[in-house]
Protein backbone atom coordinates (compact mmCIF):
# COMPACT_ATOMS: atom_id res chain seq x y z
CA UNK A 1 0.00 0.00 0.00
CA UNK A 2 2.96 2.02 0.90
CA UNK A 3 3.41 3.10 -3.13
CA UNK A 4 0.14 4.31 -2.86
CA UNK A 5 0.18 6.68 -0.38
CA UNK A 6 0.75 9.92 -2.11
CA UNK A 7 -0.29 10.98 -5.91
CA UNK A 8 1.48 12.98 -8.76
CA UNK A 9 -1.36 14.28 -10.50
CA UNK A 10 0.16 15.99 -13.36
CA UNK A 11 3.88 15.26 -14.47
CA UNK A 12 5.07 19.21 -14.27
CA UNK A 13 3.21 19.20 -10.66
CA UNK A 14 5.83 20.11 -8.09
CA UNK A 15 3.60 19.01 -5.52
CA UNK A 16 2.24 15.55 -4.84
CA UNK A 17 -0.96 14.58 -2.82
CA UNK A 18 -1.21 12.74 0.29
CA UNK A 19 -3.72 9.74 0.03
CA UNK A 20 -3.38 8.05 2.68
CA UNK A 21 -1.69 9.75 5.93
CA UNK A 22 1.58 9.14 6.04
CA UNK A 23 4.51 10.18 8.96
CA UNK A 24 7.69 12.43 9.08
CA UNK A 25 10.83 10.32 8.29
CA UNK A 26 9.06 8.04 5.88
CA UNK A 27 9.96 7.57 2.80
CA UNK A 28 8.24 7.56 -0.60
CA UNK A 29 9.19 6.13 -3.86
CA UNK A 30 7.34 8.38 -6.27
CA UNK A 31 8.07 10.58 -9.62
CA UNK A 32 11.71 8.32 -10.31
CA UNK A 33 12.85 9.56 -6.30
CA UNK A 34 12.64 8.60 -3.40
CA UNK A 35 10.84 11.60 -0.88
CA UNK A 36 11.46 11.52 2.81
CA UNK A 37 8.56 12.97 4.62
CA UNK A 38 9.68 16.32 6.96
CA UNK A 39 6.69 15.99 8.46
CA UNK A 40 3.31 14.01 9.38
CA UNK A 41 0.60 14.36 6.95
CA UNK A 42 -2.89 13.56 6.52
CA UNK A 43 -5.22 12.77 3.52
CA UNK A 44 -5.46 15.62 0.80
CA UNK A 45 -2.47 17.65 1.94
CA UNK A 46 0.18 18.45 -0.40
CA UNK A 47 4.25 17.62 0.08
CA UNK A 48 6.90 19.18 -2.12
CA UNK A 49 8.15 16.79 -4.59
CA UNK A 50 11.05 19.16 -5.93
CA UNK A 51 13.00 22.17 -4.50
CA UNK A 52 10.65 25.30 -5.06
CA UNK A 53 11.95 28.78 -4.64
CA UNK A 54 9.88 31.62 -2.75
CA UNK A 55 7.84 33.35 -4.93
CA UNK A 56 7.49 30.30 -7.45
CA UNK A 57 4.75 29.30 -8.51
CA UNK A 58 2.61 25.94 -7.29
CA UNK A 59 1.93 23.29 -10.01
CA UNK A 60 -1.01 20.62 -9.12
CA UNK A 61 -3.13 19.24 -11.83
CA UNK A 62 -0.50 20.74 -14.05
CA UNK A 63 -1.90 24.22 -13.24
CA UNK A 64 -0.50 27.03 -10.52
CA UNK A 65 -2.60 27.38 -7.39
CA UNK A 66 -0.92 29.94 -5.98
CA UNK A 67 2.99 30.82 -5.43
CA UNK A 68 5.82 30.01 -2.50
CA UNK A 69 5.99 32.53 0.11
CA UNK A 70 9.12 31.32 1.26
CA UNK A 71 11.84 28.22 0.04
CA UNK A 72 10.33 25.06 0.28
CA UNK A 73 12.46 21.98 0.55
CA UNK A 74 11.62 18.71 -1.29
CA UNK A 75 9.12 16.56 1.48
CA UNK A 76 8.42 19.41 3.26
CA UNK A 77 4.78 20.71 4.03
CA UNK A 78 3.20 22.80 1.09
CA UNK A 79 0.27 25.14 3.04
CA UNK A 80 -0.85 27.92 4.11
CA UNK A 81 2.93 28.79 6.14
CA UNK A 82 4.64 28.63 2.76
CA UNK A 83 1.85 29.55 0.18
CA UNK A 84 -0.53 31.74 -0.72
CA UNK A 85 -3.04 32.60 -3.60
CA UNK A 86 -2.28 34.76 -6.18
CA UNK A 87 -5.98 35.59 -6.66
CA UNK A 88 -7.79 36.12 -3.35
CA UNK A 89 -6.58 35.71 0.45
CA UNK A 90 -7.76 32.26 1.93
CA UNK A 91 -8.80 32.25 6.00
CA UNK A 92 -9.09 29.44 8.74
CA UNK A 93 -11.94 30.20 11.70
CA UNK A 94 -9.19 32.06 13.46
CA UNK A 95 -7.93 34.67 10.76
CA UNK A 96 -7.39 35.78 7.39
CA UNK A 97 -4.24 33.93 6.37
CA UNK A 98 -1.50 33.77 3.23
CA UNK A 99 -1.22 37.53 2.95
CA UNK B 1 -37.59 6.60 -15.34
CA UNK B 2 -41.28 7.30 -13.56
CA UNK B 3 -42.58 10.78 -14.58
CA UNK B 4 -45.33 12.80 -12.84
CA UNK B 5 -46.76 14.35 -15.84
CA UNK B 6 -47.93 17.55 -14.72
CA UNK B 7 -50.58 19.85 -16.97
CA UNK B 8 -47.64 22.19 -18.25
CA UNK B 9 -46.24 19.37 -20.27
CA UNK B 10 -43.39 19.19 -17.97
CA UNK B 11 -42.37 15.54 -16.02
CA UNK B 12 -41.12 15.54 -12.46
CA UNK B 13 -39.35 12.51 -10.90
CA UNK B 14 -41.24 13.69 -7.49
CA UNK B 15 -44.66 14.37 -6.33
CA UNK B 16 -44.41 17.34 -3.37
CA UNK B 17 -46.96 19.21 -2.32
CA UNK B 18 -45.17 22.84 -0.81
CA UNK B 19 -46.30 24.58 2.01
CA UNK B 20 -44.60 27.82 1.46
CA UNK B 21 -44.25 30.78 4.29
CA UNK B 22 -44.09 34.39 2.40
CA UNK B 23 -42.15 35.91 5.58
CA UNK B 24 -40.47 34.79 8.66
CA UNK B 25 -43.45 35.86 10.35
CA UNK B 26 -45.81 32.66 8.38
CA UNK B 27 -43.14 30.63 9.20
CA UNK B 28 -44.32 29.04 12.46
CA UNK B 29 -47.62 28.57 10.73
CA UNK B 30 -46.75 26.94 7.76
CA UNK B 31 -44.20 24.56 9.75
CA UNK B 32 -46.91 23.46 11.78
CA UNK B 33 -49.03 22.62 8.98
CA UNK B 34 -45.95 20.50 7.70
CA UNK B 35 -45.15 18.92 10.82
CA UNK B 36 -49.32 17.94 11.72
CA UNK B 37 -49.37 16.75 7.85
CA UNK B 38 -46.28 14.35 9.02
CA UNK B 39 -46.06 13.16 5.76
CA UNK B 40 -42.75 13.32 3.40
CA UNK B 41 -44.19 14.47 0.30
CA UNK B 42 -45.58 17.83 2.37
CA UNK B 43 -42.43 20.01 2.49
CA UNK B 44 -41.54 23.09 3.80
CA UNK B 45 -40.59 26.18 1.98
CA UNK B 46 -40.05 30.24 2.18
CA UNK B 47 -38.34 33.40 2.04
CA UNK B 48 -38.21 35.24 5.45
CA UNK B 49 -37.91 38.92 3.80
CA UNK B 50 -40.53 41.07 4.12
CA UNK B 51 -39.08 43.86 1.64
CA UNK B 52 -40.15 42.79 -1.86
CA UNK B 53 -36.87 41.33 -4.29
CA UNK B 54 -37.57 40.36 -8.28
CA UNK B 55 -35.03 37.65 -7.94
CA UNK B 56 -36.72 35.63 -5.03
CA UNK B 57 -40.29 36.52 -6.65
CA UNK B 58 -39.21 35.04 -9.99
CA UNK B 59 -37.09 31.89 -8.23
CA UNK B 60 -40.14 31.19 -6.27
CA UNK B 61 -42.38 31.08 -9.13
CA UNK B 62 -39.95 28.90 -10.85
CA UNK B 63 -39.79 26.75 -7.45
CA UNK B 64 -43.78 26.42 -7.44
CA UNK B 65 -44.03 25.50 -11.13
CA UNK B 66 -40.99 22.60 -10.82
CA UNK B 67 -41.91 19.34 -12.53
CA UNK B 68 -41.51 18.09 -8.77
CA UNK B 69 -44.14 20.15 -7.15
CA UNK B 70 -47.59 18.67 -7.58
CA UNK B 71 -49.39 21.32 -5.58
CA UNK B 72 -49.04 24.75 -3.52
CA UNK B 73 -50.35 25.97 0.00
CA UNK B 74 -49.17 29.69 -0.10
CA UNK B 75 -49.38 31.56 3.79
CA UNK B 76 -48.72 34.84 4.38
CA UNK B 77 -49.05 36.97 7.01
CA UNK B 78 -51.00 39.39 5.51
CA UNK B 79 -49.08 42.62 5.40
CA UNK B 80 -45.29 41.58 3.74
CA UNK B 81 -44.14 42.53 0.34
CA UNK B 82 -44.04 39.62 -1.41
CA UNK B 83 -47.12 39.72 -4.32
CA UNK B 84 -48.94 36.69 -3.64
CA UNK B 85 -51.13 37.44 -5.94
CA UNK B 86 -48.64 37.31 -8.77
CA UNK B 87 -47.17 34.17 -7.67
CA UNK B 88 -50.70 32.36 -6.93
CA UNK B 89 -51.59 33.51 -10.65
CA UNK B 90 -48.05 31.94 -11.90
CA UNK B 91 -48.71 28.54 -10.32
CA UNK B 92 -52.15 28.20 -11.22
CA UNK B 93 -51.76 28.81 -14.63
CA UNK B 94 -49.10 25.99 -15.27
CA UNK B 95 -52.41 23.70 -13.82
CA UNK B 96 -51.67 23.33 -10.76
CA UNK B 97 -53.30 23.45 -7.78
CA UNK B 98 -52.62 25.95 -5.64
CA UNK B 99 -54.19 27.74 -2.57
CA UNK B 100 -53.25 31.10 -0.64
CA UNK B 101 -54.20 31.72 3.19
CA UNK B 102 -53.44 34.59 4.78
CA UNK B 103 -52.83 34.85 8.87
CA UNK B 104 -54.19 38.00 9.40
CA UNK B 105 -57.93 36.97 7.39
CA UNK B 106 -58.04 33.68 8.65
CA UNK B 107 -58.49 34.39 12.36
CA UNK B 108 -54.67 34.31 13.41
CA UNK B 109 -52.27 30.81 14.22
CA UNK B 110 -54.81 28.23 15.47
CA UNK B 111 -57.23 28.62 12.80
CA UNK B 112 -54.89 29.16 9.89
CA UNK B 113 -53.25 25.99 11.18
CA UNK B 114 -56.55 23.72 11.07
CA UNK B 115 -57.65 25.42 8.03
CA UNK B 116 -53.99 24.40 6.03
CA UNK B 117 -54.25 20.77 7.43
CA UNK B 118 -57.69 20.96 5.63
CA UNK B 119 -56.58 22.23 2.41
CA UNK B 120 -53.11 20.22 2.39
CA UNK B 121 -55.55 16.66 2.68
CA UNK B 122 -57.33 17.78 -0.24
CA UNK B 123 -54.69 18.50 -2.10
CA UNK B 124 -52.28 15.38 -1.23
CA UNK B 125 -55.60 13.53 -2.79
CA UNK B 126 -55.36 15.65 -5.94
CA UNK B 127 -51.91 15.14 -6.09
CA UNK B 128 -52.41 11.01 -5.96
CA UNK B 129 -54.38 11.51 -9.28
CA UNK B 130 -51.45 12.77 -11.07
CA UNK B 131 -50.79 10.51 -14.31
CA UNK B 132 -47.46 8.30 -14.73
CA UNK B 133 -45.79 8.54 -17.82
CA UNK B 134 -42.20 6.96 -18.55
CA UNK B 135 -39.43 9.30 -18.59
CA UNK B 136 -36.09 9.54 -20.69
CA UNK B 137 -32.88 10.53 -19.96
CA UNK B 138 -33.21 13.06 -22.46
CA UNK B 139 -35.97 15.02 -20.07
CA UNK B 140 -33.99 15.16 -17.03
CA UNK B 141 -31.90 18.26 -16.24
CA UNK B 142 -29.22 17.34 -13.50
CA UNK B 143 -27.15 20.10 -11.94
CA UNK B 144 -23.86 19.62 -9.66
CA UNK B 145 -22.53 21.48 -6.36
CA UNK B 146 -19.47 20.71 -3.95
CA UNK B 147 -19.53 21.45 -0.48
CA UNK B 148 -17.14 20.77 2.32
CA UNK B 149 -14.90 20.26 -0.11
CA UNK B 150 -11.06 19.05 1.08
CA UNK B 151 -7.62 17.61 -0.82
CA UNK B 152 -9.48 14.59 -1.89
CA UNK B 153 -12.76 16.59 -3.93
CA UNK B 154 -10.56 17.49 -7.01
CA UNK B 155 -9.21 13.33 -7.42
CA UNK B 156 -12.13 11.60 -6.83
CA UNK B 157 -15.76 13.16 -6.31
CA UNK B 158 -15.43 15.79 -8.54
CA UNK B 159 -13.97 14.55 -11.99
CA UNK B 160 -16.78 11.10 -11.08
CA UNK B 161 -19.35 13.35 -11.14
CA UNK B 162 -17.51 15.04 -14.45
CA UNK B 163 -17.65 11.50 -15.90
CA UNK B 164 -20.97 11.41 -15.12
CA UNK B 165 -21.95 14.95 -16.68
CA UNK B 166 -20.24 13.55 -20.21
CA UNK B 167 -22.41 10.89 -20.15
CA UNK B 168 -25.44 12.44 -19.18
CA UNK B 169 -24.93 14.96 -22.13
CA UNK B 170 -23.87 12.13 -24.86
CA UNK B 171 -27.80 10.81 -23.83
CA UNK B 172 -28.82 14.76 -24.61
CA UNK B 173 -29.78 15.11 -20.46
CA UNK B 174 -29.15 18.48 -19.27
CA UNK B 175 -26.46 19.26 -16.90
CA UNK B 176 -25.91 22.69 -15.05
CA UNK B 177 -22.59 23.13 -12.79
CA UNK B 178 -22.10 26.22 -10.56
CA UNK B 179 -20.42 28.85 -8.11
CA UNK B 180 -18.21 30.97 -10.55
CA UNK B 181 -16.25 31.62 -7.54
CA UNK B 182 -15.04 28.32 -7.25
CA UNK B 183 -13.75 28.52 -10.82
CA UNK B 184 -11.34 31.59 -10.47
CA UNK B 185 -7.85 30.59 -11.30
CA UNK B 186 -9.92 28.10 -14.26
CA UNK B 187 -11.31 30.38 -16.42
CA UNK B 188 -8.82 30.10 -19.40
CA UNK B 189 -8.83 26.45 -18.97
CA UNK B 190 -12.75 26.35 -19.24
CA UNK B 191 -13.33 28.96 -22.06
CA UNK B 192 -11.56 26.58 -24.70
CA UNK B 193 -14.28 24.27 -23.93
CA UNK B 194 -16.84 27.43 -24.90
CA UNK B 195 -19.48 25.69 -28.43
CA UNK B 196 -18.61 29.39 -29.42
CA UNK B 197 -15.62 32.40 -29.13
CA UNK B 198 -18.71 34.88 -27.61
CA UNK B 199 -19.27 32.40 -25.22
CA UNK B 200 -15.36 32.05 -24.29
CA UNK B 201 -15.50 35.82 -23.39
CA UNK B 202 -18.57 35.59 -21.40
CA UNK B 203 -17.84 32.83 -19.70
CA UNK B 204 -14.29 34.85 -18.19
CA UNK B 205 -16.03 37.43 -17.77
CA UNK B 206 -18.41 35.88 -15.37
CA UNK B 207 -15.24 34.42 -13.36
CA UNK B 208 -13.83 37.96 -13.11
CA UNK B 209 -16.88 38.98 -12.02
CA UNK B 210 -17.52 36.91 -9.46
CA UNK B 211 -13.31 37.53 -8.15
CA UNK B 212 -14.22 41.29 -7.98
CA UNK B 213 -17.42 40.57 -5.84
CA UNK B 214 -15.41 38.04 -3.42
CA UNK B 215 -12.84 40.52 -3.44
CA UNK B 216 -15.57 43.49 -2.17
CA UNK B 217 -16.51 40.98 0.06
CA UNK B 218 -12.87 40.44 1.77
CA UNK B 219 -13.38 36.86 1.82
CA UNK B 220 -13.27 33.62 -1.04
CA UNK B 221 -15.51 31.04 -1.47
CA UNK B 222 -13.31 29.12 0.46
CA UNK B 223 -13.91 28.10 3.87
CA UNK B 224 -12.11 26.49 7.09
CA UNK B 225 -12.29 22.63 6.46
CA UNK B 226 -11.45 23.25 3.21
CA UNK B 227 -7.86 24.08 4.53
CA UNK B 228 -8.05 21.57 7.29
CA UNK B 229 -8.36 19.32 4.25
CA UNK B 230 -5.65 20.16 2.65
CA UNK B 231 -6.93 23.04 0.28
CA UNK B 232 -4.58 26.20 0.43
CA UNK B 233 -6.35 28.61 -2.07
CA UNK B 234 -8.93 29.24 -3.94
CA UNK B 235 -7.61 28.81 -7.23
CA UNK B 236 -6.50 25.03 -5.91
CA UNK B 237 -10.15 24.84 -4.78
CA UNK B 238 -11.29 25.95 -7.95
CA UNK B 239 -9.31 23.21 -10.39
CA UNK B 240 -10.88 20.48 -8.56
CA UNK B 241 -14.09 22.20 -8.65
CA UNK B 242 -13.92 22.65 -12.07
CA UNK B 243 -13.53 18.84 -12.94
CA UNK B 244 -17.02 18.52 -11.56
CA UNK B 245 -18.15 20.02 -15.46
CA UNK B 246 -16.59 16.95 -17.31
CA UNK B 247 -14.95 17.58 -20.60
CA UNK B 248 -17.72 18.22 -22.90
CA UNK B 249 -18.87 21.48 -24.53
CA UNK B 250 -19.86 24.21 -22.79
CA UNK B 251 -23.02 25.41 -23.98
CA UNK B 252 -24.34 28.80 -22.34
CA UNK B 253 -24.43 30.79 -19.29
CA UNK B 254 -27.90 31.05 -16.73
CA UNK B 255 -28.28 32.65 -14.21
CA UNK B 256 -30.47 31.63 -11.09
CA UNK B 257 -33.89 30.32 -12.15
CA UNK B 258 -33.28 30.80 -16.13
CA UNK B 259 -33.99 27.29 -17.54
CA UNK B 260 -31.23 26.16 -20.44
CA UNK B 261 -32.57 27.16 -23.96
CA UNK B 262 -31.76 23.84 -25.55
CA UNK B 263 -29.46 20.47 -24.05
CA UNK B 264 -26.55 20.62 -23.30
CA UNK B 265 -23.80 21.67 -20.61
CA UNK B 266 -24.70 25.44 -18.44
CA UNK B 267 -22.50 26.67 -16.35
CA UNK B 268 -24.50 29.14 -13.96
CA UNK B 269 -23.42 32.39 -12.84
CA UNK B 270 -24.41 32.86 -9.32
CA UNK B 271 -23.24 36.08 -8.46
CA UNK B 272 -25.07 38.99 -8.33
CA UNK B 273 -24.82 41.84 -11.01
CA UNK B 274 -23.65 45.47 -10.45
CA UNK B 275 -22.28 46.61 -6.71
CA UNK B 276 -22.39 44.17 -3.92
CA UNK B 277 -25.77 44.98 -2.55
CA UNK B 278 -27.23 42.27 -0.50
CA UNK B 279 -24.09 40.14 0.84
CA UNK B 280 -22.40 37.08 -0.34
CA UNK B 281 -23.75 35.77 -3.61
CA UNK B 282 -24.84 32.54 -1.72
CA UNK B 283 -24.23 32.20 1.98
CA UNK B 284 -24.34 28.47 2.33
CA UNK B 285 -24.56 24.93 0.07
CA UNK B 286 -28.63 24.59 0.05
CA UNK B 287 -29.34 28.42 -1.52
CA UNK B 288 -26.44 27.15 -4.78
CA UNK B 289 -28.60 23.79 -4.52
CA UNK B 290 -31.89 25.90 -4.00
CA UNK B 291 -31.13 27.73 -7.92
CA UNK B 292 -30.06 24.56 -9.38
CA UNK B 293 -33.89 23.36 -8.22
CA UNK B 294 -35.26 27.11 -10.00
CA UNK B 295 -33.37 26.21 -12.99
CA UNK B 296 -35.01 23.00 -13.34
CA UNK B 297 -33.06 20.78 -11.99
CA UNK B 298 -34.47 17.06 -11.03
CA UNK B 299 -31.63 16.00 -9.17
CA UNK B 300 -28.31 17.85 -7.30
CA UNK B 301 -25.15 15.87 -7.06
CA UNK B 302 -23.33 16.93 -4.10
CA UNK B 303 -19.79 16.36 -3.95
CA UNK B 304 -18.14 16.59 -0.20
CA UNK B 305 -14.62 15.75 0.97
CA UNK B 306 -15.05 16.67 4.47
CA UNK B 307 -18.83 15.32 4.99
CA UNK B 308 -22.26 17.83 4.51
CA UNK B 309 -24.99 15.87 5.66
CA UNK B 310 -28.08 17.81 3.95
CA UNK B 311 -30.58 16.87 1.31
CA UNK B 312 -32.99 19.33 -0.27
CA UNK B 313 -36.72 20.26 -0.23
CA UNK B 314 -38.33 18.97 -3.68
CA UNK B 315 -35.32 17.64 -5.67
CA UNK B 316 -33.24 14.66 -4.44
CA UNK B 317 -29.82 15.38 -3.48
CA UNK B 318 -27.31 12.73 -4.21
CA UNK B 319 -23.66 12.96 -1.75
CA UNK B 320 -20.98 12.14 -3.56
CA UNK B 321 -17.71 11.45 -0.58
CA UNK B 322 -14.78 11.67 -2.20
CA UNK B 323 -12.26 11.05 0.92
CA UNK B 324 -12.22 7.52 2.19
CA UNK B 325 -12.14 8.79 5.72
CA UNK B 326 -14.92 10.86 5.31
CA UNK B 327 -16.89 7.72 4.18
CA UNK B 328 -15.99 5.58 6.97
CA UNK B 329 -17.22 8.09 9.56
CA UNK B 330 -20.35 9.34 7.87
CA UNK B 331 -21.65 6.21 5.84
CA UNK B 332 -25.37 6.83 6.51
CA UNK B 333 -24.90 10.17 5.07
CA UNK B 334 -23.27 9.21 1.59
CA UNK B 335 -24.98 7.36 -1.83
CA UNK B 336 -21.76 6.97 -3.22
CA UNK B 337 -18.15 6.41 -2.15
CA UNK B 338 -15.80 8.16 -4.14
CA UNK B 339 -12.97 7.46 -2.03
CA UNK B 340 -12.63 4.15 -3.56
CA UNK B 341 -10.84 6.01 -6.23
CA UNK B 342 -8.21 7.37 -3.53
CA UNK B 343 -8.00 4.00 -1.54
CA UNK B 344 -7.36 2.55 -5.68
CA UNK B 345 -9.53 0.40 -5.74
CA UNK B 346 -12.26 2.35 -8.14
CA UNK B 347 -11.58 4.20 -10.86
CA UNK B 348 -12.76 7.70 -11.38
CA UNK B 349 -14.64 6.26 -14.52
CA UNK B 350 -16.56 3.55 -12.54
CA UNK B 351 -17.43 5.94 -9.80
CA UNK B 352 -19.31 8.15 -12.10
CA UNK B 353 -20.77 5.25 -13.64
CA UNK B 354 -22.33 4.14 -10.04
CA UNK B 355 -23.76 7.81 -9.88
CA UNK B 356 -25.27 7.46 -13.28
CA UNK B 357 -27.15 3.87 -12.12
CA UNK B 358 -28.29 5.66 -9.24
CA UNK B 359 -29.45 8.73 -10.59
CA UNK B 360 -31.82 6.41 -12.95
CA UNK B 361 -32.53 4.66 -9.84
CA UNK B 362 -33.76 7.95 -7.93
CA UNK B 363 -35.39 8.71 -11.56
CA UNK B 364 -37.26 5.58 -10.68
CA UNK B 365 -38.24 6.75 -7.07
CA UNK B 366 -35.21 5.09 -5.23
CA UNK B 367 -34.79 7.42 -1.86
CA UNK B 368 -31.56 8.98 -1.61
CA UNK B 369 -29.66 9.11 2.08
CA UNK B 370 -30.63 12.29 2.82
CA UNK B 371 -34.42 11.97 1.71
CA UNK B 372 -34.58 9.04 4.19
CA UNK B 373 -33.66 10.71 6.96
CA UNK B 374 -35.91 14.15 6.59
CA UNK B 375 -33.16 16.33 4.96
CA UNK B 376 -35.68 18.94 3.20
CA UNK B 377 -33.37 21.82 3.92
CA UNK B 378 -34.33 25.32 1.87
CA UNK B 379 -32.79 28.25 1.28
CA UNK B 380 -33.78 31.81 -0.42
CA UNK B 381 -32.50 35.25 0.18
CA UNK B 382 -32.25 38.63 -1.75
CA UNK B 383 -29.91 38.80 -4.52
CA UNK B 384 -30.36 41.36 -7.90
CA UNK B 385 -29.63 40.14 -11.51
CA UNK B 386 -29.66 42.25 -14.22
CA UNK B 387 -31.99 40.36 -16.41
CA UNK B 388 -33.95 38.67 -13.33
CA UNK B 389 -36.33 41.56 -13.38
CA UNK B 390 -39.91 42.00 -13.78
CA UNK B 391 -39.75 41.60 -17.77
CA UNK B 392 -38.72 37.85 -17.61
CA UNK B 393 -41.28 37.18 -15.15
CA UNK B 394 -43.99 37.03 -17.28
Amino acid sequence: MAENKFVQLHPHDNVIVCCQSAQKGEQINIANQVITLDSSVTIGHKIACQDIAAGEQILKYGASIGSATEAIKTGQHVHLHNMKSDYIASHTRHSVTGE
Amino acid sequence: MRGYLRNDGSKGIRNSLVVVYLVECAHHVARSIVNKMDHPDVQLIGFPGCYPNNYALAMMKNICTHPNVGGVLLVSLGCEGFNREYLSDAIAESGRPVNTLVIQQNGGTKNTIAKGITQSQIMLEQLAQCPIEYMHLDELVIGTICGGSDGTSGISANPAVGKCFDRLISADATCIFEETGELVGCEQIMAHRAESPELAKQLINCVVKAENYYAKMGYGSFAPGNAEGGLTTQEEKSMGAYAKSGASQINGIIKPGEKPNKKGLFLMDVVPDGEPMFGFPNISDNQEIVEMIASGAHITLFTTGRGSVVGSAISPVIKICANPETYANLSDDMDINAGAVIEGSKTVKQVGDEIFELIVRVGNGEQTKSEQMGHQEFLLTYKTFDSIGPACLK
